[in-house]
Parts: structure tokens; sequence; C-alpha cells
């Protein structure tokens, strides 16, 4: 690995943590627990997301532990069935969505427009504390008997064929929806309200575009979620006969209404991640995005195209031959906007100046995995395909693929790039570099398998399976304790950066946003002055003239 | 006329709050009443097919003098009205392309 970096650390015998910052400002749990401060509102969500991963992904561990051997001997089918849908529920709904944009975005997005705070720091915190009670309701419900439905809740079997959890679990998600439908409010109206001097829309930070796709997403979509999870407890409870044919209803109309939300999600959880791979390629090539505003919009159309390709997910549910053919091909306009930004960042990179810090290490790690998995996403999209493929394992590797090898990835690259931001220090860099390593190779192991495992046929949401699949079944679970070991670093070396990472100084990457023109960890008030933006978003020689312009005082 | 709607706009910008007259809400309180009584009214007819047409139509008839009048719409920014259009555009966009599905469900295969 080439050992050039652009890591400016100020001098370490010399070098101090702000007295002043928002951390120190205040002490006490309950400045925590009632603070307004999107920063800290951002870091109380860092902990708790990190909280539900963990869960998250013990379910995971058991999955594929379950799947080591072909038949079911590690627990009863039933209760697989509830660790695959607890798995579902906790990654996508308590961990994916707000993973970025409550996290990273909460702490970054005033700063990077030149504001003091989100528009409404209330909401914020309101919606942090709707957040953590669909947690608790969600693990009441995993631990006093769990659901058995999937993630998807599909009608009949969620209305009329269990006996499990499904009202306190559809109860906590549907509070869950009104904690991301709280952020995405915010966000749009501090980045339309908000912006500082001189911060027109083609400055932004494109980290600020793609948020503010994700939260029109967020906005639009989430309310449809909520009031079809309502007609299920409705369904469950009062009997009303919205998904009961018997009463004129009809059970294909819970999946139309269900993926219009679901499907939009999967957009609400990948464009935040986008917009982190554009700082940190741009950061790491020393180079303008290229085509921003190519990239900017194509944000927007990804958000719109989102909401017309549902049904992708219903091609063998029984829905209309005509209508299929209209959403395949809708679908596979979604390719359009998505390779807009891939081949985009190749071309920042194009003659650029690349080191490979951790956080390009995970960008890499990104753009290769979310094209193989956005590519598969095109084999899914014709609908022949789809009928051969869906419900079986590839469909399983192909979204593990965009979420996890794209997203989490994406979540891991902002969280090392912004970590010395947010806490002062620098995290160890050659013990993450092989952590970042680590992920891929176990990713990949992973994951690729299954790939395999699905043109051959094997069915997803299954304890047993035909022996001839098990040997590409102990290679993924072999590749999924890789990868746990991939993501229990971080953890580790993170925590121990808060007290002996090295001093980060103000700008450690020599980056252009705002951001990094402020003190590490930030002010409360994120800026002694409303700033005044005069130059472009990735303007490298501006920033090279300041620094002229301060060694010349 | 046209110099005091300019002098209304520059009022709105700089306070944000416009004051309704209680004479347009309680104008709006009735017609919705009235429109309530309609669907009472239309439930008691058989119109066939039309049956759900009648209802939705008087409906959204009262949700739109609600968003205009009650919501404040009406007198808000083009920003704010640009908001609500999209969420009613994305409505219109998961009632259209269900009923896709719906309409065409019975033609069988292509």
């Amino acid at each position: 690995m080439s050992t050039a970096t652009i890591v400016s650390l100020p001098d370490q015998s010399t070098a101090r943590i702000p007295r002043m910052n928002f951390m120190s400002k205040e002490k006490g749990l309950l400045s925590w627990l009632l603070t307004g401060d999107h920063k800290r509102i951002a870091m109380l969500y860092l902990v708790s997301i990190t909280f539900f991963f963990f869960i998250g992904g013990a379910m995971a561990g058991l999955i594929r532990l379950e799947l080591l051997t072909p038949q079911s001997d590690l627990m009863a089918t039933d209760t697989y069935n509830k660790v695959f849908s607890m798995h579902g529920i906790v990654m996508i709904f308590f961990f994916l969505v707000p993973s970025v944009p409550a996290t990273i975005g909460n702490f970054l997005i005033p700063i990077m427009i030149g504001a003091k705070d989100l528009a409404l720091p209330k909401i914020n915190l309101l919606s942090w504390y709707l957040y953590m009670a669909a947690g608790m309701l969600g693990l009441y419900a995993m631990a006093t008997g769990g659901v058995d439905t999937g993630w998807t809740f599909t009608t009949p079997l969620s209305t009329h064929y269990l006996n499990t959890n499904v009202i306190t679990t559809g109860l906590a998600i549907f509070i869950a929806g009104f904690s991301s439908i709280f952020t995405g409010l915010n966000f749009i109206v501090t980045i339309h309200k908000m912006r500082c001097p001189g911060m027109t829309w083609f400055r932004l930070p494109l980290f600020v575009w793609s948020n503010y796709a994700a939260s029109i997403l967020m906005v639009l979509g989430t309310p449809v979620l909520a009031i079809t999870l309502v007609l299920v407890v409705l369904e469950r409870t009062a009997g009303i006969g919205v998904f009961d044919p018997a009463k004129g209803g009809d059970p294909l109309l819970f999946q139309h209404l269900f993926w219009f939300y679901s499907h939009p999600a999967v957009y609400i959880m990948i464009l935040p991640g986008m917009g982190v791979i554009s700082e940190t390629v741009s950061t790491f090539s020393r180079k303008r995005v290229f085509g921003y505003t190519a990239v900017a919009f194509s944000s927007v159309a990804i958000a719109v195209f989102g909401f017309f390709v549902w049904a992708h997910h219903m091609f063998i549910m029984g829905i209309s031959n005509y209508s299929m053919l209209v959403f395949s091909l809708l679908t596979m306009l979604v390719a359009v906007p998505s390779a807009i930004k891939i081949f985009n960042w190749a071309f920042t990179l194009y003659k650029g100046s690349i080191t490979f810090e951790t956080p390009m290490l995970y960008s890499f790690g990104f753009m290769g995995l979310f094209t193989i998995g956005g590519l598969t996403g095109v084999f899914l999209a014709s609908s022949g395909t789809d009928i051969h493929l869906t419900e079986t394992y590839f469909i399983v590797a192909h979204f593990h693929f965009v979420m996890v090898g794209g997203m989490l990835m994406a979540f891991l690259a902002g969280v090392h790039f912004w970590w010395p931001k947010m806490t002062g220090r620098m995290y160890p860099e050659k013990i993450s570099q092989l952590a970042a390593l680590v992920t891929f190779i176990g990713f990949n192991f992973t994951f690729f398998p299954q790939f395999i495992l699905g043109t051959l046929g094997m069915p997803r949401r299954y304890a047993t399976y035909p022996p001839e699949f098990q040997v590409l079944n102990v290679f993924s679970t072999a590749g999924a304790t890789i990868l746990g070991v991939g993501y229990l670093l971080p953890i580790l070396y993170l925590t121990w950066s808060l007290k002996y990472g090295e001093i980060a100084g103000d700008n450690p990457w020599q980056a252009t946003g705002l951001e990094w023109q402020i003190q590490s960890p930030p002010l409360t008030e994120n800026f002694p002055a409303i700033p005044i933006m005069d130059h472009e978003a990735y303007d490298y020689e501006w920033l090279e003239g300041q620094k002229e312009k301060v060694a010349s005082v | 006329m046209q110099h005091d709607k300019d002098f209304e706009s520059i009022e709105e910008h700089e306070h944000h709050h416009h004051v309704v007259p209680p004479r347009i809400y309680i104008t709006i309180l009735l017609a919705l009443l009235v429109g309530t009584a309609a669907t009472v009214g239309a439930s008691y007819i058989d119109l066939g097919p039309l049956n759900p047409v009648i209802a939705l139509a008087i409906a959204a008839t009262k949700m739109i003098l609600v968003v205009l009048f009650f919501m404040h719409v009406k007198y808000s920014t083009k920003l704010t009205k640009l908001t609500v259009g999209a969420g009613l555009f994305t409505f219109l966009i998961l009632v259209g392309m269900t009923l896709s599905d719906y309409w065409t469900r019975a033609w069988g295969r292509w």
C-alpha cells in the first residue's frame, strides 16, 4: 500500500483539544438527554444505532451458523423464522435508515451550509426519543416471543396465519417512521432556509444534496408505510378486510402500499452513503468532483425515479403482465443516475493525486460492491430473469451487496473521515486500513457464494437446504466470521482513539468543506461568526490560497 | 387593487402570518358540513360504479378546502405550495400506478 498521505496533523507535543467545544460546554447526563445541539444528538444517534447494529449483527451470526449445515440443528425452524425477521427489521429500520442521515448528516449538514444548528432543534431531539422508544418496543417484541413475518409483513401471512408479536413490532416500526420523517423534515427546512451568505444551491457539498434527496423520500414515502402498518393492525384486531379477499379486499394491495415506501427506502438508505463517497473521493484525489451538477441532479433523479419502480418486488405475486412490463422498464431507468454517479467518481479519480487512507479504502469498497449490487439489480429488473431468481439467495446477495457492501462501507468511510472532526482525535491509521481490507474480504466471502447459490435455486428464508449446497454455505458462514472481525475492529480502535488518538487539528485531510475550516471538535455554535461562502465546493486552489494567506500573516 | 395586493405580499413576507377573517373560517366550516351531509345523502342513492367516484369527489373537495384555508396554504409562499403539491403528486403516483395493475390484471398475457 502506498505510504503517501495527505494527513497533516499539528505538532503533537504542543497540540491540545480546544478547551471550549460542544462536548465540554456542559457536563452531566441531563445536558445530553435534553440537548438541542445537532452535534450532541448526532452522537446520541451514533451510539444508539451502533447498539442496534450489533443486535442485528448477532442475528446475522445466528442465521449463518444455522446454515452451516443442511439440517435445522442449531434452532427450531420457527425460531429461525423469527431470527431472520428480526435481523431484517433491526438492520433496516433501526440501523440503515437512520445510519448516515441521523448521525453524520445530523452532525455535518448545519456546519456544511454554514448554519448554527438545524432549523428545528427540539424536533431533532424528539426524533431521537421516538427512535429509542421504537427500538425499545421492537426489542420488547423480540424478547416476548418475536415476530416471524419477515421484515415485509406480507399479508395474508401477517394478518391471518400468525400469532406472534405482529402488532407490537408493527407499532415499533410505525414510531420509528415518525423519527425518520422528523429527521427528513428538519433537513429540508434547514437546507432551504439556513444556508449562510454566498452558499448557493450549486455551492453545496454533494453530501448535502444527497441527504436532501433522501429527506424528500423520507417525508413523502414514510407516511404510506405508517398507514399500511396501521391497516395491518386494524386487519388483525378488527378484521376490516382491506387485505382480505373474503371481504372484497386484496392481499396484493398490501404489497403495493408496502413497497411504495420500501423501495424508495432503499434509496433513503443508499443516497446519504453516496454523498459520503462524493466527499471522500474528492478529498483523497485532490480534485473537484467531476460533473458536480450531474452528480447533484442524479441524487434528485434517483429520489424521483424511486417512486415509480416498486412493483418489481411483486413480479411473481400475480400482478398484471402489462403492469409488470411497465415497472420492468421503469426499474432499469434507475440504473442511469446510479451509473452517472459511479462514472463521475471514476472520472474524479482520473489524473487525481490519489492517496489510500482508510475512508478512501472503504470508498473503493463501496464503488466496486455497489456496482455489482446495482448491476445484478438490472438482471432482476428484467421480469424473465426475475421469475427464475426471485425468492432465491440471488436476491439476498443482490441487496446485501447494495446495503452492506455499499451502504455499510459508505457509513464506515464517513465515520472514519469525520471522526477527527467529531472527536478532535485521529483513529489509528494502519489498523483501520487493515479493518477496511478485512471487511472487504469477509464481505465477498460471505455474499458472493450466495449469488451462485441463488442461480442454483436455493430458496431464501429456510433453515434447511439440500446437502449439495453445503460447500457454498460453509464458504458464506466462514466469510461472515471474517466480516464480523472487520466490524468489531473499528469499535475497539475508535473507542481507544477517544483517549489515545493523535490530536487531529482543524483540517487533517486538507479538505475544502466549511466543516474543516473550524476547530475540532466544533464549538456548540459551530462558527464564531456567520461564515461567508466565497468559493465553489471542492475548490482546492482556494484552500491553497488560504494557507498562503495564513503563512504570510 | 394592484397596489393593495403588493402591499399585502410584502406584509406577508415580513410577518409570515396572514390574518384570516372569521367569516372565511365559518364559510369553510359550513361548506365542510354540507359536504358531509352530501356524502351521507349520496350513500342512500345507488349509482352503481359511480358510488365510490361521488364519495371520493366530495371527500377530495373537502380536503382541498381544509388544505387551502384551514391550513393557510392559499396564503403561503410558493415554496409551501410546491411542498404540498409534491405530496399530492406522490399520492397520485401511488394511486395511479397501483390502479394500472388492477385495470390490466384481467387482460391476460401480452
